[in-house]
């Protein structure tokens, strides 16, 4: 009686939180069904992880009986348990990685069958048991090594870590891991490394031809890689000419600048390209005039690098612009103020200050262009012609007509080196000097005037820049709204709207005709859900990078660069080749959508939150700890209210992008769950340009309605009737992915 | 209950290489304000840290009011701290800040605000209880920060530098009030600076760090009069420091003679505080003169360079004395009470 006693105390304890995810742990593998699709028909009455290894799966005992261990062994108080548990845990957790990679859904080897009878019925991917048993584990791990002085005791802290560094490894490590493998995988089922070599050699690669013979075609890295070059470069310098004009000359439109900066951003892919088709393909407007008027004949010169190039250039210079312009704001003017005084001309200080001073801005806009380049897919999908790149060709090889998983993976892994080499890059030219400018002190000098020659460089190359903008734009808005613009018949229409958006009043309810309706409505869902946790996500990664102490910290913050690093096009063909096979088998779902979206912009969050952080004085956070308040309530407290902007950028982001993405989600799509890029996509394909157009402006409409609507309830209550400027991280912070 | 407030026990703290306190003992008593005095990286603030659960210890123990909580994190211990910045939330009222304490341990809303406005009132600051932060004084921060540190009633307040953001003329009477108010409540006090007058002025005792390590723990008094190694008696006050010898109670060195109380040694180091050397003209009876080779005026006293032909001494004489001119020759006078021994 004195044992049945002491429970309630036990359980009200101090250890109650890792009491509770000890029974948690319980309950999932004793209740809960462990698969996804249960095998057998007995076994539905149990079919947890205990009743299955009581049918017989006996690999399943020991991850229903060590939460039960456990919980004994602290209730009980044992000797060993202090000390031990980790151990038996870590041994479990190793075991249940062990089974799901041995026993598959086609059974397994010969000798695990020899011990395990039933193993060789293979088995499905995880049910709610198995992921909430999980859950619970790393909930215990987490509580178990708060108590051992993990972050310094801080349970919040330790809990974030754990299930941080576990969502990564699932979704960002095991994929690449597992897709890398398939690289040396022949197309015959073969591990070998000779197919991996053949691959990476492939003359589709790397050959020269466009330059050695003369109507050949390059291989595809050497057309990726000076695509993002060339794209890279253009839209630095333009950008760089924009920024220069906001913030250094008395240019008026300056507003106007800044909103048609937002633009790109917020529009779907595909329909620059085919605004693009629209103006200058073969029938096109600008074509057509310029062969009446000057007796040239049509060509189809846009399919290719100049039209890919155009679109991308039209799409990356806004983000360009704004992290220049940034990077400008953010120069000290007394440093050119002491050039000027020192008796340097104009031209002189803008190349031996301004210049290098931009050096940091000027890598991160390239390195930011280069990246979007590679992994940009909608452009060279519309534009491309016979002209490929890395994004399209590992498109191909994993929906066209030769699946080759195998060559797909060794595709991405060479855009994943390609990256990486460009952060490499970046980070040596940038260099370890201090380029910090901006100090705690005010200064109160006024930035120069643009030396003159630059400044009519920069009007030049801008007002370019805007023309064709302008151009594309135009034809978007009208373009929905008019018969045919492919064929420029003007007359005025509703017909496509009608197409994808009809609606009916019918018995009393609406009933939604139009075929876009589904998609919109799929879009909107997954993004909603997608924002807030990808942004919970990301700030809670600053916050750690930012605050806390763990060892692997360094590891972490590789891991989550690496999740940036991942091109949206990879990140699709990864998530295939990982996530529909078990043990975690969750293609085909929303779900996956979701966690997509999640990890791809999560970088964002991050930089936006750390950059925030970075600005708020930490022992805040400190004294709320001295007062008592626990690691998660100083977070929501103190932490959050302050980093609202921060917030809100991401939010922002996260939203617009899960609405506009194509290429990471071409391939999680399914008829269940069409999302509105998708759809748009396959009607440029049947060269229905005009409901592709439609649907794109109702995106974006729909995108410029939630952003206000999101800014209002989130900007109203901002810091309260505080008086003090927040600094400037949000508008900025959001052009650094 | 043990009589002692905190305890150290072989406390080791390291980042990484860098060992920041090096197993440092100590023990402060109840109702006692302790300064940690010692320059910067010394240790000092990370000793703080250490007893406000903002660090743990790599190895070794802390005590607070008697238990071991060396492992546990600030929110699990009661201490109540004043940071350099004040650290006051810019997003919430006076009021809140100082509620904030109270409620997150559970005490209801309305009883909070009432705790909170007693202890504004009684630091003094009526009224202002619905500003934000920015909209107050430095002095008033510095004050809401304290208000808040005290309102739970903490075993032990910690204070990391709370005079550093005020301005120089207002250092003295914020000191002389939170020597008072942590009298007037009976707390047990960690005080943390770099200002040796500042640690004279408030302490009961000081605790002089230096690389990690604690080089004395004494009164006020001890500290100055006693100093126990040459950094301890150079880094309170200023110090002339000789070394010569011993011989039949007279310290000698070149041809400065002092008589002491102390045994005979081969080689020994002093100390002679600046204002304990007496100068007077020279006789036939004097053997220890030098030159005058700087002589400074500092409103409230003089302050003369002493050339003594092996080294130089550093005096410090009251302003009625007759002044002496550069290049005078005087004699030095000094008594066997003002002489310290230095390890």
């Amino acid at each position: 009686m004195k044992v049945i006693a002491s429970l309630p105390r036990f359980l009200a304890g101090p250890s109650r939180a890792s009491v509770s995810w000890l029974f948690l742990w319980c309950m999932a593998s004793w209740l809960m069904p462990w698969y996804k699709v249960t095998p057998g028909i007995t076994e539905a009455w149990f079919s947890s992880a205990l009743g299955h290894s009581l049918a017989g799966r006996l690999w399943l005992l020991p991850l229903a009986l060590a939460p039960c261990l456990l919980l004994l062994a602290q209730w009980r108080q044992w000797s060993w348990s202090a000390r031990t548990s980790t151990g038996v845990f870590f041994a479990v957790a190793a075991w249940l990685i062990v089974q799901a990679s041995l026993i598959g859904l086609h059974g397994t080897s010969p000798s695990m069958g020899a011990v395990f009878p039933l193993s060789t019925e293979g088995q499905t991917g995880l049910g709610w048991g198995g992921f909430i048993s999980i859950i619970a584990m790393l909930g215990w791990l987490s509580e178990a090594l708060a108590d051992r002085g993990f972050c310094k005791g801080d349970r919040f802290a330790s809990a974030t870590i754990v299930f941080i560094v576990a969502l990564l490894g699932l979704f960002v490590f095991f994929p690449i891991v597992k897709l890398s493998l398939m690289a040396f995988r022949s197309p015959d089922g073969l591990w070998s490394i000779a197919p991996f070599i053949e691959r990476l050699t492939a003359q589709d690669l790397w050959r020269i031809n466009c330059i050695t013979a003369a109507p050949g075609r390059c291989g595809v890295v050497i057309n990726s890689v000076t695509l993002g070059v060339l794209a890279a470069t253009l839209s630095t310098l333009i950008g760089l000419g924009l920024a220069l004009l906001v913030a250094r000359t008395g240019f008026r439109f300056k507003r106007t600048l800044r909103a048609i900066a937002i633009l790109p951003i917020i529009t779907p892919p595909f329909v620059v390209g085919v605004a693009l088709i629209v103006l200058f393909g073969r029938t096109g407007l600008v074509t057509t005039s310029i062969a009446d008027w000057f007796g040239i004949v049509p060509t189809r010169w846009l399919y290719g690098m100049p039209g890919i190039l155009m679109a991308q250039v039209l799409a990356f210079t806004p983000v360009t612009f704004l992290v220049l312009l940034g990077a400008l704001e953010a120069i000290n003017p007394s440093l050119e103020e002491a050039s000027n005084t020192l008796g340097a001309r104009p031209l002189t200080t803008f190349r031996k200050v301004t210049f290098p001073l931009l050096r940091p801005g000027l890598a991160a806009a390239f390195l930011l262009a280069f990246i979007e380049s590679l992994s940009d897919f909608g452009n060279p999908l519309v534009l491309g012609g016979g002209f490929e790149v890395l994004s399209t060709k590992i498109f191909f090889a994993v929906v066209g007509a030769r699946y080759d998983l195998g060559n797909a993976a060794a595709l991405s892994l060479v855009l994943l080196v390609l990256t990486l080499t460009a952060f490499w890059l970046q980070a040596r030219w940038v260099g370890r000097r201090s380029y910090i400018t901006v100090t705690g002190r005010s200064d109160s000098g006024l930035a120069p005037a643009l030396p003159k020659s630059i400044a009519w460089l920069t009007y030049g190359s801008v007002s370019l820049f805007i023309l064709f903008t302008l151009g594309v734009y135009v034809i978007v808005m009208i373009g929905g709204f008019v018969n045919d613009i492919g064929r420029w018949d003007m007359t005025p229409t509703v017909r496509h709207l009608g197409t994808a958006f009809s609606v009916e009043w019918q018995q009393g309810s609406l009933q939604f005709y139009g075929s876009a309706w589904n998609s919109l409505k799929t879009t909107l869902l997954v993004s909603a859900i997608a924002a807030p946790l990808t942004t919970a996500i990301g700030i809670l990664t600053a916050w750690l990078v930012a605050r806390q102490n763990f060892m692997g910290k360094r590891q972490f913050e590789f891991g989550t660069m690496l999740s940036f690093a991942i091109l949206g096009t990879v990140v699709g063909v990864y998530y295939v080749a990982a996530f529909n096979v078990p043990p975690v088998d969750i293609t085909g779902t929303m779900a996956i959508l979701i966690i997509c979206f999640m990890f791809r912009n999560m970088p964002v969050g991050m930089r936006a939150g750390v950059a925030a952080l970075a600005q708020i004085d930490r022992s805040m956070e400190e004294a709320s700890q001295t007062l008592g308040a626990t690691g998660a309530r100083t977070f929501r407290q103190i932490v959050l209210p302050l980093v609202k902007p921060a917030l809100f950028t991401a939010m922002v982001y996260s939203f617009v992008t899960a609405m506009t993405a194509v290429s990471a989600v071409i391939f999680l799509v399914s008829a269940r769950h069409n999302m509105a890029t998708a759809y748009i996509m396959g009607r440029v394909e049947n060269g229905e340009y005009a409901l592709a157009i439609t649907y794109s402006t109702v995106l974006m409409i729909v995108m410029i309605i939630c952003i206000t609507a999101m800014s209002l309830i989130i900007g109203k209550r901002q810091l309260g009737r505080r008086k003090t400027e927040q600094p400037p991280v949000a508008s900025h912070a959001a052009a650094l992915p | 209950m043990s009589e002692f407030a905190i305890e150290f026990n072989e406390v080791v703290k390291d980042y990484g290489q860098h060992r920041a306190v090096d197993t440092i003992n100590l023990a402060i008593r109840k109702g006692e304000l302790v300064t940690f005095l010692g320059p910067s990286g010394c240790g000092k603030t990370t000793s703080l840290r250490l007893i406000a659960g903002l660090e743990l210890p790599t190895s070794g123990q802390v005590l607070i009011q008697g238990k071991d909580v060396s492992q546990r994190p600030a929110s699990e211990r009661n201490v109540g701290m004043v940071f350099q910045s004040y650290a006051l939330f810019p997003h919430m009222t006076v009021l809140d800040n100082v509620a904030y304490g109270p409620v997150i341990r559970g005490v209801k809303k309305a009883e909070a605000e009432n705790q909170a406005r007693t202890l504004l009132n009684q630091v003094g600051l009526t009224n202002l209880e619905s500003r934000f932060p920015s909209e107050l004084s430095g002095g008033q921060q510095q004050r809401v920060a304290v208000a808040r540190a005290i309102v739970q009633q903490p075993d032990v307040m910690l204070f990391d530098e709370p005079l550093s953001n005020v301005d120089a003329k207002l250092r003295r009477r914020v000191r002389a009030e939170i020597r008072e108010l942590q009298q007037r409540f009976g707390l047990t006090a960690v005080y943390v600076t770099h200002d040796q007058e500042e640690a004279l002025a408030v302490s009961d005792r000081i605790i002089v760090m230096s690389a990690g390590k604690i080089e004395q723990i004494g009164t006020p008094e001890d500290l100055y009069d006693r100093p126990k190694n040459a950094f301890v008696a150079d880094f309170i006050g200023d110090a002339n420091l000789l070394t010569g010898v011993i011989q039949k109670g007279v310290f000698q060195v070149g041809s400065l003679r002092i008589p002491v109380d102390h045994q005979e040694r081969p080689s020994v180091t002093i100390s002679v505080r600046p204002e304990r050397i007496r100068l007077s003209d020279i006789n036939t009876e004097t053997e220890a003169n030098g030159i005058v080779l700087e002589a400074t005026y500092l409103g409230s006293r003089m302050e003369y360079l002493i050339d003594m032909g092996h080294g130089m001494l550093l005096c410090s004489r009251p302003i009625e004395e007759r002044r002496r001119k550069v290049r005078e020759e005087v004699a030095i006078e000094v008594q066997p009470e003002d002489v310290s021994l230095i390890d």
